[in-house]
């Protein structure tokens, strides 16, 4: 069990701003996040389009940004918890209990969600049927190769995760690479060496075509693809791998007893909070009359909540406004005076 | 101004009036019509905004731009009359346009 005075969720630029927050006004906080690396959905969706609107900053992409708010944090010791997903957050006498899907646990008397539009997760196959074959003989991600060697891997998808995973198994496995349109997007060294394969006859490639079934009883039997022109091709199959890259669920946030709009929490404008004391919104996922989808909406909002958290993790202690240019407890915090 | 006529999966029309030079997909936000996602806000960066368009209106309406293709990769059960609302602008041209919203954007 960890314990923190404040937990975010979400590492993306709202998440980082407000930890820096808590941290200079003398708070421990952890952050937890669904991604397998910091920057939310400035490194995930934009992390080469330039961003405009960030006070003082003229002209930035989402990664520059993100490497930014990261040298910002460089002073203070903050621990990253990537690749897990919050799933349960619940009321105990001494606080929140906040379970997340490695089995992490941890017990804090403020939550922040700095969740953007919630966490990312892939995108999935449109039959139904695809369901029960999931992390059985149907993957979106690749955990252990070795598992294919050998067998019949159907893979769907024309980027460069696609490409890369069919060059890659093609040398001990057999490939059927389906792809919606004759255009891929991946990397053109990739593409080149795809297209190598097909003509040694290492990659069977089919375009035009998308998933239309899958059939067998335990295990994965065979797959039934469509094309455009509704003409429909059965493929004996071991294994399937989907890769239609990533998609912004809500998901168990649902669940925590919040006031939901739309895909939003609401909040007041005081404190950032929740109907639920001690749970905090901020950035894109909070809701309030006004509210612009900003970055620098969600600084404002994660430096506001920071404050509310003090009062719940020092409720003995009164917090004191002070500017890092003169005071010498922040300076300290920082790193620049002893 | 553009009628506009969005057709969700269960055959639901909803026919609006969308200022020029909006895009499909604000049109949709802004009347509150269901099915029209739009996650990113706009960017062409999450194909939660996908529509199919019919053939006639498909080819009359301005091309798509690099990239939208890519994105549509991404999109729940594309065809070939997929497209992007954030990427359609309202214009006179287009007034009359029908949009099939599908029966998920995840």
């Amino acid at each position: 069990m960890n314990k923190t005075d404040a937990l975010i969720i979400g590492a993306g630029p709202t998440g980082l701003f407000t930890a820096h927050q808590l941290k200079l006004i003398g708070l421990d906080c952890e952050i937890v996040d669904n991604l397998d690396k910091i920057g939310g959905q400035c490194i995930e969706l934009y992390p080469d389009k330039p961003i405009y609107d960030i006070p003082a900053v003229p002209e930035c992409t989402g990664e520059e940004l993100t490497n930014n708010l990261i040298s910002q944090l460089k002073p203070f010791d903050i621990k990253f918890h990537l690749s897990e997903r919050v799933e349960e957050v619940k009321k105990e006498d001494t606080g929140w209990l906040v379970k997340t899907s490695s089995g992490n646990s941890f017990l804090t008397p403020n939550v922040i969600i700095a969740g953007g539009v919630g966490s990312f997760e892939p995108r999935k196959f449109a039959p139904k049927e695809c369901e029960q074959f999931e992390n059985k003989s149907l993957f979106y991600s690749v955990k252990d190769k070795n598992i294919f060697k050998g067998k019949t891997v159907s893979i769907f998808g024309g980027g460069d995760s696609a490409l890369d995973w069919a060059v890659e198994l093609s040398k001990d496995c057999k490939i059927n690479l389906i792809h919606r349109r004759d255009e891929f997007r991946g990397a053109h060294a990739t593409v080149d060496k795809m297209q190598e394969l097909v003509k040694s006859g290492k990659i069977n490639l089919f375009t035009k075509y998308q998933m239309a079934n899958v059939h067998g009883d335990q295990r994965l039997e065979s797959i039934d693809i469509k094309h455009d022109n509704n003409e429909i091709k059965s493929l004996k199959s071991d294994y399937v791998l989907g890769f239609f890259g990533l998609i912004m669920q809500l998901g168990p946030i649902a669940n925590w007893g919040l006031n939901l709009n739309k895909k939003t929490i609401e909040v007041d404008t005081e404190k950032f909070e929740t109907n639920q004391k001690g749970i905090y919104a901020v950035g894109d996922i909070c809701n309030y009359p006004g509210k612009l989808k900003l970055i620098l909406s969600g600084f404002h909002e994660g430096a506001l909540a920071a404050r509310a958290c003090f009062k719940l993790a020092r409720p003995n202690e009164k917090y004191r406004f002070e500017f890092t240019t003169t005071s010498s407890n922040l300076l300290k915090r920082l790193g620049k005076k002893e | 101004m553009a009628k506009i006529t969005y057709i969700t999966h269960d055959n639901t029309k909803y026919t609006v009036e969308v200022q020029n030079g909006l895009t499909v997909m604000e049109g949709a936000v802004q009347n509150n019509i269901p099915g029209i996602d739009a996650d990113c806000g706009g960017g062409m960066a999450c194909a939660t905004c996908h529509v199919y368009v019919r053939e006639d209106w498909f080819n009359k309406i301005p091309k798509e731009q690099d990239g939208e293709d890519d994105m549509l990769d991404m999109a729940f059960e594309p065809k070939k009359n997929s497209r992007l609302s954030c990427q359609i602008i309202v214009s006179d041209e287009i007034d009359g346009l029908e949009v099939n919203i599908p029966s998920k954007q995840a």
